[in-house]
């Protein structure tokens, strides 16, 4: 039973890997920025945990940025996504406008609230 | 060549009708907002320009010192002249939206020499904004069912008298911006979850952000918002747009939510927002699913899923349980004590007698029902159904939204307000189908020969119209169809599937000529009801200011202006730092016209203060002034509409004072003040009632009047008519009786020689044993 669940698993991740190889390389490198941007959340997450969470707006500015980042980097994904039948007629440039459109109201309210 | 001219003019014909549909839906929305504008003007018309009820002149107080100061100052303002001695941090504990923008509208108007003063501002703020929260209306319903509904609805809510009280002329009160923001927020929404697009889940997001800002009801829209994401992802909807509508919104909106010094990090450590970030979650494992749903074979998902499965139970099981210990180790569970009225009604009663005694607060009776929403509540159920017959993401979610607003309003009247929007755009759906229907008859039965393709504006179900009166009674067969929108937007590649199977079917589900006629007529003649009835509610029971009274009698009318009369008395005949103490419903009016000190006000936010005066109020004159001296109280204020009989004076009000104040203080028991369970003033009262700081106050020398002292409230003669005052000194009577205000006589020189009986006598109050000066009245 645990040698098939082993064995499951190692096929699951094969498949998983090859499917993926298989992605365009824009999404591959969204897909990095948003791993990227994960990441510096649970590193700060980390800090807080360590030190103590004293100047919370810092603290939620700070790790509330990087998710947002991330999710917007997602939504980004999934408009430019040629998979995706919904958003044919949408052109990437315009994904791309509101994309740092929206970032930069992000970050503005991120650094209004930073202190 | 034939083939292709025929197209031609009937391409400029459609082009032309549409110009002309287009041209004409501005206008009606124009005329729209002059109706929503000036349907609440009759205040202004019957009284004056002027502010009404309590908590509005608290808002234009600070609409003054911010057009006085200017921002910065009144971001950080300490306001000392109310809770004294404790204060009031303004900056933190105000929804700033409302005084933000009745300020920059006065800066900008000033700014281009149009010197309209902040009252003029401020009285005109609450129209203005009811005409662009219809606006909002129409572009909501345009989203969910088209042009033809948005209309039907925007020109209901222009009216809707649940709506016109929150927001007539002179009711500068947060819900006048607040649900323009809060209609505005959801059009932002389902334009989003229609579209896709990120700017709009942006520009939501920042609808979002002035809807907290206005108002303490922001936390309706972060509920609904995630109840609707489960609802969709649990029937099978799910799609990126979900994702592009919700999670953004999230995760921008709390960050500006934070941002608001009232709510700050109430944003993210409060239970009314940890709805929004379990859908976040939530969302996002499923649209994980979904993606390794579409990179993986059936056969290689299944095995996926029962590792995954496996593994995540248990990780998902010590997370929640880390979780329901945190909030279950707070006492109210995380939750505010207004939401939790909410969820739980008899809480308020049981545990916070301020909340409870807010007359906005208790559940409303089955008449207010119609008299706020009229016609509508029985078009609301056509409404419902309507939606379902193509059920899209945005009819679910005005589904959602009428039913969630159904609820809460059952729970606290001052919450029909929430319901009045959904009620409308439901009604406006209703009767735009069933217009629809009716129009859609008359025209095929006019021109019977040709099915032209014109109607492709189809055939729709004849929606359950019978509940709509009772009189389209005359035996029309309403026939439950399938129906394909009104060739609107996406629904185009559809429209022609259906077409082909109801054209067909298309002969049974036309009514008869002379009944489709009948009920077109019945349709108007419900919808001229409606318009008299909302204008007789806005000019006869909504219009009052509360500050002035009028009365007609047989000699004309008569005005009573008492409440003006005596702030204007304080303001000229006492001095600036002078305290004055009242029960809190009137602080608000007397820090803003009087602009003297206050003890309590309307914010309700320290009920031990309250309690204070309170008990104040309720103990014997002695004790009483201690109390009073105690806080540097100068001027006691009662208000007393025995002689004119105005019901709701503050010998009405006392029972609360004694609740509240025998919460905190338990030397107060409200037995004492009750003969055998009844509230009585007359000669049957309680020796407590009789001689307590209120009854006394409010009843000095009242038998002067007509000589034998009968109060036209209670109707009844008082039970004590000859007594003096020994405390206080009566400085001011209103023309009408209506406020009393009586100052505190200074303690005297000489104590005479009793100091030693005093530590026996006043185990009653339990005040003198805290105090460090010796009581020199006993």
């Amino acid at each position: 039973m645990v040698k098939s669940t082993t064995k499951d698993a190692r096929d699951l991740f094969h498949t998983l890997r090859s499917a993926y190889v298989a992605t365009p390389t824009n999404l591959k490198i969204i897909d990095l920025y948003v791993c990227f941007a994960v990441f510096t959340a649970l590193i700060q997450v980390a800090y807080m945990a360590l030190v103590g969470s004293f100047p919370f707006n810092s603290f939620l500015s700070g790790v509330l940025s990087c998710i947002g980042t991330a999710v917007l980097a997602v939504c980004l994904r999934i408009q430019v996504n040629k998979e995706n039948k919904e958003f044919k007629n949408l052109a990437p440039e315009r994904a791309f406008a509101d994309f740092v459109l929206c970032n930069l109201v992000l970050h503005l309210v991120i650094i209004n609230f930073l202190g | 060549m034939a083939a292709l001219e025929s197209p031609q003019p009937a391409a400029t014909a459609t082009a032309m009708r549409h110009a002309f549909g287009n041209v004409l839906s501005v206008l009606i929305l124009v005329l729209i907002g002059v109706l929503a504008f000036s349907i609440r003007l009759f205040s202004v018309i019957k009284y004056e320009s002027v502010i009404h009820e309590f908590d509005p002149y608290f808002n234009y107080r600070v609409t003054q010192f911010l057009s006085k100061n200017g921002i910065y100052e009144f971001w950080n303002w300490f306001d000392d002249r109310t809770w004294y001695p404790l204060g009031r941090v303004i900056g933190g504990t105000v929804y700033p939206g409302l005084t933000l923008t009745a300020g920059t509208i006065w800066w900008f108007l000033n700014s281009l020499n149009i010197p309209l003063s902040v009252e003029t501002v401020c009285v005109f703020t609450a129209p203005v904004f009811s005409a662009f929260a219809s606006w909002a209306t129409y572009l909501l319903t345009q989203e969910v069912k088209g042009s033809g509904a948005g209309l039907a609805a925007a020109v209901l809510l222009a009216m809707v008298p649940s709506y016109i009280s929150r927001s007539v002329a002179g009711s500068y009160d947060n819900e006048a911006v607040a649900i323009f923001a809060l209609i505005f927020t959801f059009y932002l929404y389902i334009k989003t979850l229609n579209t896709g697009s990120l700017f709009y889940a942006t520009l939501n997001a920042l609808a979002y952000f002035y809807m907290v800002c206005s108002w303490g009801g922001y936390t309706f829209i972060i509920n609904l918002i995630p109840m609707h994401v489960l609802l969709c992802i649990v029937t099978g909807r799910y799609s990126p747009r979900l994702y592009i509508a919700y999670a953004p919104l999230v995760v921008l909106g709390t960050l500006l939510a934070a941002l608001v010094p009232v709510v700050g990090f109430n944003a993210v450590l409060t239970s009314e927002h940890f709805a929004s970030f379990l859908v976040f979650i939530i969302i996002h494992v499923v649209a994980l699913v979904y993606y390794i749903k579409g990179i993986l074979t059936p056969k290689m998902f299944k095995v996926a899923v029962t590792l995954v499965v496996s593994i995540g139970m248990v990780v998902c099981f010590i997370v929640v349980a880390i979780l329901v210990a945190l909030v279950a180790s707070s006492p109210t569970g995380g939750w505010s004590g207004r939401s939790l009225s909410l969820l739980d009604p008899t809480y308020a009663s049981k545990y916070i007698p301020i909340i409870a005694s807010v007359s906005e607060h208790q559940p409303p009776t089955w008449p207010s029902y119609f008299m706020d929403i009229n016609v509508l509540a029985f078009l609301v159920p056509a409404g419902i159904i309507a939606c379902f017959s193509p059920l899209s993401d945005s009819s679910s979610f005005v589904v959602l939204y009428i039913v969630m607003s159904v609820y809460f309003s059952g729970v606290m009247v001052r919450l029909m307000l929430v319901l009045a929007p959904a009620a409308c755009i439901m009604s406006g759906i209703a009767l735009s189908q069933a217009f629809d229907v009716f129009t859609g008859s008359i025209k095929y039965q006019l021109g019977r020969s040709s099915n032209s393709t014109d109607d492709a504006e189809d055939t729709n179900n004849a929606p359950k119209d019978d509940a709509s009166a009772g009189k389209t009674d005359k035996g029309e067969e309403i026939v439950k169809e399938r129906s394909s929108k009104k060739g609107k937007k996406k629904e185009r590649e559809p429209a022609d599937k259906p077409s082909v199977k109801s054209k067909a079917k298309k002969k049974a589900l036309v009514l008869p000529l002379e009944t489709s006629i009948v009920a077109l007529l019945l349709l108007i003649m419900l919808g001229a009801f409606y318009v008299i009835h909302c204008v007789w509610a806005a000019a006869e029971a909504y219009s009052a200011p509360s500050i002035v009274l009028t009365s007609q009698s047989r000699d004309g009318l008569h005005v009573f202006d008492d409440f003006r009369e005596s702030y204007a008395w304080l303001s000229h005949n006492t001095d600036v730092d002078d305290k004055v103490a009242s029960w809190w419903d009137y602080g608000y009016q007397t820090t803003a016209m009087a602009n003297r000190t206050v003890i309590v006000d309307n914010n309700t936010w320290n009920n031990t203060h309250i309690a204070t005066v309170g008990t104040a109020m309720s103990s014997p004159e002695k004790a009483a002034w201690e109390i009073f001296n105690s806080l540097d109280v100068k001027y006691v204020l009662v208000v007393f509409g025995g002689l004119i009989g105005y019901p709701s004076d503050d010998i009405n009000k006392f029972l609360w004072m004694v609740r509240i104040g025998g919460g905190v203080f338990p030397h107060i028991k409200e037995a004492d003040y009750l003969r055998d369970g009844q509230y009585r003033i007359n000669s049957e009262a309680t020796p407590t009632m009789l001689n307590c700081l209120m009854y006394k106050l409010s009843y000095y020398r009242f038998v002067e009047t007509d000589g034998k002292g009968y109060d036209r409230v209670r109707r009844t003669e008082i039970g004590k008519k000859h007594f003096k005052l020994t405390h206080f000194e009566e400085v001011f009577t209103s023309h009408h009786w209506m406020v009393r205000i009586y100052k505190l006589k200074p303690a005297r020189n000489r104590i005479r020689g009793r100091a030693k009986k005093l530590k026996s006598k006043t185990t009653s109050a339990g005040w003198s044993s805290k105090s460090e000066k010796k009581n020199p009245w006993v």
